[in-house]
């Protein structure tokens, strides 16, 4: 187990990484409903984090762990605070379609 | 570049990166292809299992663990919760106009070109992974740095959650009407 990038090799986690990532912005485009969009970013987030513990292996350290710790931290308050502006918009609205939202269009 | 490994003589711990891999990214597209929600959210914790299964393979068991209990427990049920809150597992969503559609396919593309040529072309990675069998990412050596050297942002996590949970509150109670 402990030489694992030398069996798989760094790449193919960048590749995984940056697939995964694109798949998310793919999804913050493609897709209307709100909460949809938001699994997006949450898929973003772990292509990232993939990242930083793959190198973190790369390079023996630590801190790469610690990092994404903190960015799992990030992204569970993000998660409630964003989850609760949906609902309050649902409550107003009667919708979460992102397409509906242009009051600020101007 | 790439260089594909062989099928006939690939060690169990490629097989297992491949069908990791493939789990992960067929089901992150699942995600998003789907109409229902509630598919969409089954098919996130797939893929967050499967993350973690990456992260075991890598040999980082903390992360491993916080990231089933955070992500597939607490994100997956807030997101469940939501959308079974807001009635919303019908399939009726309006989809975007063919333009934007077929922008947004060609975005993914273009990005995943970019994206990997970066990679392939700024710096090759050459070399030989080398082990020196120090222990760097047990629990043990990540809670000395965790709370050696990021002390004080470990500290402002737990405000940052504090804030983030009154902050939901606040945003989710019911407005009052002004008399």
């Amino acid at each position: 187990m402990n030489n694992i990038l030398n069996q798989v090799g760094i790449e193919n986690y960048i590749f995984l990484s940056v697939i995964l990532f694109c798949i998310g912005v793919f999804g913050v485009l493609y897709r209307r409903n709100a909460i949809i969009v938001f699994m997006s970013i949450e898929i973003m987030l772990n292509a990232v984090n993939l990242l930083f513990v793959a190198f973190s292996t790369y390079h023996q350290d630590a801190q790469g762990q610690v990092f994404v710790f903190f960015s799992m931290a990030v992204a569970a308050a993000e998660v409630a605070v964003g989850l609760a502006i949906l609902v309050s918009i649902f409550r107003n609205m009667g919708t979460i379609d992102v397409g509906n939202l242009k009051n600020l269009k101007g | 570049m790439i260089n594909i490994p062989d099928i006939a003589n690939a060690t169990p711990i490629q097989i297992l990166f491949c069908v990791l891999s493939v789990i992960t990214l067929a089901t992150a597209f699942l995600t998003i292809y789907s109409k229902n929600p509630i598919h969409s959210a089954i098919y996130l914790v797939i893929s967050f299992f499967s993350i973690a299964g990456h992260y075991l393979l890598l040999n980082a068991q903390f992360l491993a663990i916080v990231h089933v209990i955070v992500y597939s427990g607490a994100i997956m049920i807030l997101f469940l919760f939501t959308v079974m809150l807001m009635n919303l597992n019908k399939e009726n969503e309006v989809h975007k106009p063919r333009v934007t559609r077929l922008g947004a396919i060609v975005m993914f593309c273009l990005m995943c070109l970019v994206l990997i040529a970066i990679f392939i072309n700024s710096k090759p990675i050459v070399g030989d992974y080398t082990t020196t069998g120090e222990d760097y990412q047990s629990i043990k050596v990540l809670g000395k740095v965790l709370l050696n050297e990021y002390m004080v942002p470990f500290e402002f996590a737990s405000v940052l959650l504090l804030v983030a949970m009154i902050g939901a509150v606040l945003l989710s109670k019911k407005e009052k009407l002004e008399k």
